[in-house]
């Protein structure tokens, strides 16, 4: 009778993976065009405009570049902290509290030059977003509470300061009563580059990821990030000083979740209102596990996820799809890429014999 | 994630090209906050949008469920770059993105609810909404036994805030003694959170919740207890046939045929509606059996009064400290109203 084992691959599978990864993102797209099908849209026109929508265009790249900064950075500081398997669900309180430090600067030296108030701005938004993973790391070394519980409850506090806030004391006083704080002046912007769409903060994800690189894989501190997240026990027997490492990374990546505040505040919003809060934080989890915590990957996947969201808006504008296709096919490329990851690690084996036990 | 490329390289290859909408036709598009099901804010605009759609050369669509803020600029930025020539938005946090995409597309017309702003291609517009929540106020004031009338509120911001005001002025007008309680839910559209929200105000006792959300979660919670509900945004009797007793509703078909109707002619211009009763965009839904007729009676001889120009933020009105915010005799400004930030004596719970 033949028998099918899963066995894990004593190699990786190099350039198969990518032919897994294919096959899952066609699997998925399969699945979307039954759903479109079901819906009564015609599904090669649906996937056709929905790519066109993501990425179709220069708008298109553009739009996607533009909402794919906020998801890169927060990932960037989520999958630092699982490098060293730390379970930071915190980003977006970090986030949150990012563009409250970046804020608080921004209104408070009104008539600074950019040169003064951006990089004030940066520090604070660094110190308050990094203060934030700190709290949970420092008790999880002292207290040895779990830092998954801690970290996702935090969010909530987070979201509630920038709410009073806004609410509160920062409140426009021309605005009728609308929870926001008055637009920053011109110094506090991050701008755009020339006469493109794009706004300094692609660069400042450039310059992010590539010293997250170079930090991780060269480093001494990056390998002793490395060799803890492998394996806590020995790294500690070697030496290597676990609480402290675990705290700086916490506060590390609560920093680049907090520049993700920053900049969406400054640059794209240009003040600080509750909507500021779109969920980045926690899509940036999802990024970070499909692009396995690689810098790199990460910027495609964010870039990716960006597009689909992107594109599902020219859908339900050019064919009138319902807005929970987007949240649907979302899944299904989740699933299905996660999915084939089993593949990419592990192998099937049908053998003719039963093994006896 | 490389062969993901080129996959979407291939599927662009392909190339097929999507229809364009005809350059004859006027193309209207409408941005939403939440999904335009569940009898909510975004249906009520839906179903103006579709009082367009039968208008000859007007092709209309949507996209629906777009966060304030970033989101909303892209959407809206899309539809100007594909052609639309009107283009209405429906939630407060989309106008500063509306602004800045209609400075950049001058030959487009632009619409605002529930804002403030304008610029030369950009109206804003909202209903006197507060009028016919006054008339809902009447019917639960009448109608409650306990006194104590719950209402799950969305943010507090002075839309709400006012609508509060207003529906507690119309309870107070029935029965003295009534007192409103409020609950922020920090949402617009999330059916779960609002039905919790409306149980917490059934647990201290009201037996009428009112609501200022999208779905019609409170209505359930008042049907399950078996107490009485007023609704919001449109007829939201089907969700709870033996509790609801009415509901403040909007009905923008009117308005938004007569904006279009104006650009098409050129002779519209950039400025700030605030239509209310008399106009018909804002009205009640037909009161339950279950509400007496004198009762009835009351609410439709207020209404016809208000149409004929009574005033619904008439003093003395007294905050909850009892300070004297509106003197005896004169009614409230505009602008007043617009940015009304707290609570009449009678409602309990905070503006923050």
């Amino acid at each position: 009778m033949p028998l099918i084992r899963v066995v894990k691959r004593q190699e990786p599978l190099g350039w198969g993976s990518c032919l897994v990864l294919a096959a899952a993102i066609g699997l998925s797209l399969l699945l979307s065009g039954i759903v479109l099908y079901i819906g009564g849209t015609s599904p090669i026109e649906g996937i056709v405009v929905l790519f066109k929508g993501a990425f179709g265009n220069r708008y298109a790249l553009e739009d996607a570049i533009i909402k794919a900064t906020p998801i890169f950075l927060c990932s960037l500081g989520v999958a630092l902290a699982f490098k060293l398997q730390v379970w930071n669900i915190g980003a977006e309180g970090q986030f949150a509290l990012g563009a409250v430090g970046a804020t608080w600067v921004a209104l408070s030296l009104p008539e600074s030059p950019s040169y003064v108030v951006l990089p004030l701005m940066i520090i604070m938004a660094a110190v308050a977003g990094g203060l934030w993973g700190l709290i949970p790391a420092v008790l999880r070394q002292k207290l040895k509470t779990n830092e998954i519980i801690v970290t996702l409850m935090m969010n909530y506090i987070a979201i509630l300061i920038l709410d009073y806030l806004v609410y509160g004391i920062w409140k426009d006083p021309a605005s009728f009563g609308f929870p926001m704080t008055p637009e920053f002046s011109e110094a506090a912007i991050v701008g755009k580059i020339g006469s493109t769409n794009y706004s300094w903060g692609l660069v400042h994800c450039l310059v992010l990821g590539v010293s997250f690189w170079v930090f991780l894989k060269y480093s001494r501190l990056g390998y002793e990030i490395k060799a803890s997240g492998d394996n806590v026990r020995a790294a500690k027997y070697a030496g290597i000083p676990y609480d402290r490492l675990v705290m700086l990374v916490m506060v590390l990546s609560g920093a680049l979740a907090a520049w993700a505040g920053f900049l969406e505040a400054s640059s794209t919003i240009n003040r600080l209102q509750p909507s500021i809060m779109a969920g980045y934080g926690y899509t940036a989890i999802v990024v970070a596990w499909l692009a396995r915590l690689n810098p790199f990957y990460i910027g495609v996947a964010s870039f990716m996820l960006a597009g689909l969201r992107v594109g599902v808006e020219g859908l339900q504008l050019d064919l009138q799809v319902p807005a929970a296709f987007g949240g649907i096919i979302e899944g299904l490329l989740l699933l299905t890429v996660l999915a084939g990851g089993l593949f990419t690690s592990y192998r099937i084996v049908v053998t003719r014999k039963a093994h006896e036990h | 994630m490389r062969l993901s490329k080129i996959l979407t390289t291939a599927l662009l290859a392909i190339g097929l090209c999507v229809s364009q909408a005809s350059a004859e036709d006027m193309n209207v598009g409408f941005v939403y906050v939440s999904p335009i099901g569940d009898a909510g804010w975004s249906f009520a605009h839906d179903k103006g949008r579709l009082e367009l759609e039968k208008m000859d050369g007007v092709k209309t669509s949507y996209v629906e469920a777009v966060a304030e803020g970033p989101d909303s600029e892209r959407v809206m930025l899309n539809m100007a770059r594909k052609g639309y020539d009107v283009i209405f938005a429906t939630s407060f946090g989309y106008m500063d993105p509306m602004l800045k995409v209609a400075k950049q597309f001058p030959d487009t017309t632009f619409m605002h609810c529930s804002g403030f702003k304008t610029a030369d291609n950009m109206g804003n517009y909202f209903g006197r909404m507060y009028q016919a929540r006054y008339l809902s106020g009447m019917v639960a004031g009448a109608m409650t036994k306990s006194n104590t009338i719950g209402y799950v509120a969305a943010f507090p911001i002075p839309e709400v805030i006012r609508g509060i005001n207003a529906f507690t002025l119309g309870a107070q007008s029935m029965n003295p003694e009534v007192t409103v309680r409020v609950v922020w839910t920090k949402t617009w559209y999330d059916p779960a959170t609002e039905k919790e929200a409306a149980k917490s105000l059934l647990d201290v006792g009201a037996d009428v919740i009112a609501q200022h959300q999208d779905s019609p979660g409170p209505q359930e919670a008042a049907e399950e207890k078996g107490v009485y509900s007023v609704g919001y945004n449109s007829d939201m009797s089907q969700f709870a046939p033996k509790a609801h007793l009415t509901a403040p509703i909007w009905n923008w078909g009117p308005f938004y045929v007569d904006t279009v109707n104006k650009v098409k002619e050129g002779t519209w211009k950039a400025e700030a509606h605030w239509p209310g009763l008399a106009d018909g965009i804002v009205d009640l839904a037909p009161m339950s059996d279950m509400v007496p007729k004198e009762v009835q009676d009351k609410v439709m001889a207020k209404k016809e009064a208000i149409i004929g120009g009574e005033k619904v933020f008439m003093g003395p009105i007294k905050d909850q400290t009892g300070a004297e915010k509106v003197a005896a005799g004169t009614a409230m400004s505009d602008p007043d109203m617009l940015g009304m930030t707290w609570f009449i004596q009678g409602v309990i719970g905070t503006t923050e």
